[in-house]
């Protein structure tokens, strides 16, 4: 059988982990092609329903990166982001949900080969939990129960 | 609370509120809500243990709010839902009274919501030993044993929305889940959607919620979605300090410190 391989989505800022993505792309480092970038103007307008939905589409993991505290282009987006991930991360791990698929990290425009540290990283440790059967399996609703007639 | 009755009286028949919430008998040995507008009704006004609706939900309604000054009898959850919802701009001084019931079943009629915020002062947000010994149950846990937990929990919910009724803090216009474009939330019974509903809830919730319990009294089947709101209580305690709603300040997710502590961004 072959190996699994992992689906990873990636929640990036625009300011910071993309400019990031695309200079580990010219700098030609290369890097596991699991990841799919999601790019947004700011960590701030991450929701986490989105890192639900991605669950729920098939994603085995999830990265959400952006500016390093202090780097933001909006000043604060980050900042904000942070507390409502310390929040969000803690209800996560208390509803069951597993919070090692969910990578969070600060990843600058300069740092091209931390981007593909993290992304080698990650698509490692998921390889390693398998494929999210828990959450697919509750994920599969319309197939499974919704009857027409 | 022969006092509530006369002071209620006083007020309506002065014509210094226009609508009085408080309790009455309700059916089935159960209490609801009143709303005196004539001074004859406030004798049907009752308090006593069993009065744990928060009625503070009922004065950012619409249809309460168009009849004029609102009082409410407001026990000490009330009145912090209250001071909450005032530092959200949804209630103030012009269109609410408040006369509190303290733990001791006093009454006390405060002259401003500064009056009612340095009385709620006084009392720390507590999780009660029942609810503690549950969370230190549920965090001991592995993950795998918390997600079965949680989807026996909640797999016989089927979004009755009664837990958003009865929570004063759930007041807006159109609520996340009510969206079908894009449908946030799956609307059948079924585990994904009642996992991502109360996750929303309890997010919707943190450093808002005041813990009055009232999201469980009114489940009717009885599920556990207060601990979902008192880890989310209990977190923030940890993570930002006490707690306490109040009416000057930030709000505990609308604000952050440049130092903020967190072990897992990487």
């Amino acid at each position: 059988m072959a190996e699994f391989e992992p689906k990873i989505v990636a929640f990036v800022c625009n300011w910071c982990t993309y400019a990031g993505a695309d200079l580990t792309g010219t700098s030609r480092i290369k890097y596991a092609s699991n990841v799919r970038i999601i790019r947004f103007p700011c960590t701030g307008r991450i929701d986490y329903m989105l890192l639900l939905k991605a669950f729920d589409e098939g994603a085995d993991g999830i990265i959400v990166s952006g500016c390093h505290p202090n780097d933001c282009h909006y000043t604060s987006g980050n900042f904000h982001a942070r507390r409502r991930w310390i929040m969000f991360r803690s209800l996560c791990d208390f509803t069951g949900i597993n919070t090692e698929r969910i990578k969070f990290s600060w990843v600058s425009a300069a740092e091209g080969a931390k981007w593909a540290a993290i992304v080698n990283a990650t698509v490692t440790s998921i390889r390693e939990l398998g494929p999210y059967t828990e959450y697919k399996k509750v994920a599969k609703y319309p197939e499974k129960e919704v009857t027409h007639g | 609370m022969v006092d509530l009755i006369k002071r209620a009286k006083e007020l309506i028949e002065t014509s210094v509120v226009k609508v009085l919430i408080g309790y009455e008998q309700g059916t089935a040995n159960k209490t609801r809500a009143l709303f005196v507008e004539k001074a004859d009704d406030a004798d049907r006004l009752i308090f006593d243990s069993r009065c744990v609706q928060n009625l503070a939900a009922y004065v950012t309604k619409k249809e309460v709010k168009e009849k004029g000054k609102m009082a409410i009898a407001a026990t000490l959850p009330v009145m912090r839902s209250i001071i909450q919802l005032a530092s959200e701009f949804q209630v103030n001084d012009n269109n609410l009274l408040v006369l509190g019931i303290t733990p001791e079943s006093k009454l006390i009629e405060f002259a401003n919501l500064v009056e009612v915020e340095t009385f709620v002062h006084k009392y720390e947000i507590e999780i009660d030993a029942r609810n503690k010994e549950m969370l230190d149950k549920l965090e001991k846990m592995t993950q795998a044993e918390r997600w079965k937990f949680w989807m026996d929990e909640l797999s016989p919910c089927f979004k009755c929305y009664a837990c958003r009724a009865a929570c004063p803090m759930c007041y807006c216009s159109r609520c996340t889940v009510d969206f079908n474009q894009p449908q946030w939330i799956p609307v059948p019974s079924h585990e994904l959607g009642n996992l991502e509903w109360h996750i929303m809830r309890a997010i919707h919730l943190t450093g808002r919620c005041i813990d009055c319990d009232a999201c469980y009294n009114a489940c009717p089947l009885s599920i556990p979605i207060n601990l979902l709101t008192k880890k989310m209580l209990a977190d923030a305690k940890e993570h930002f300090g006490a707690y306490q709603p109040s009416l000057k300040g930030d709000h505990l997710m609308s604000t952050y410190k440049p130092d903020d502590k967190e072990n897992f961004i990487q």
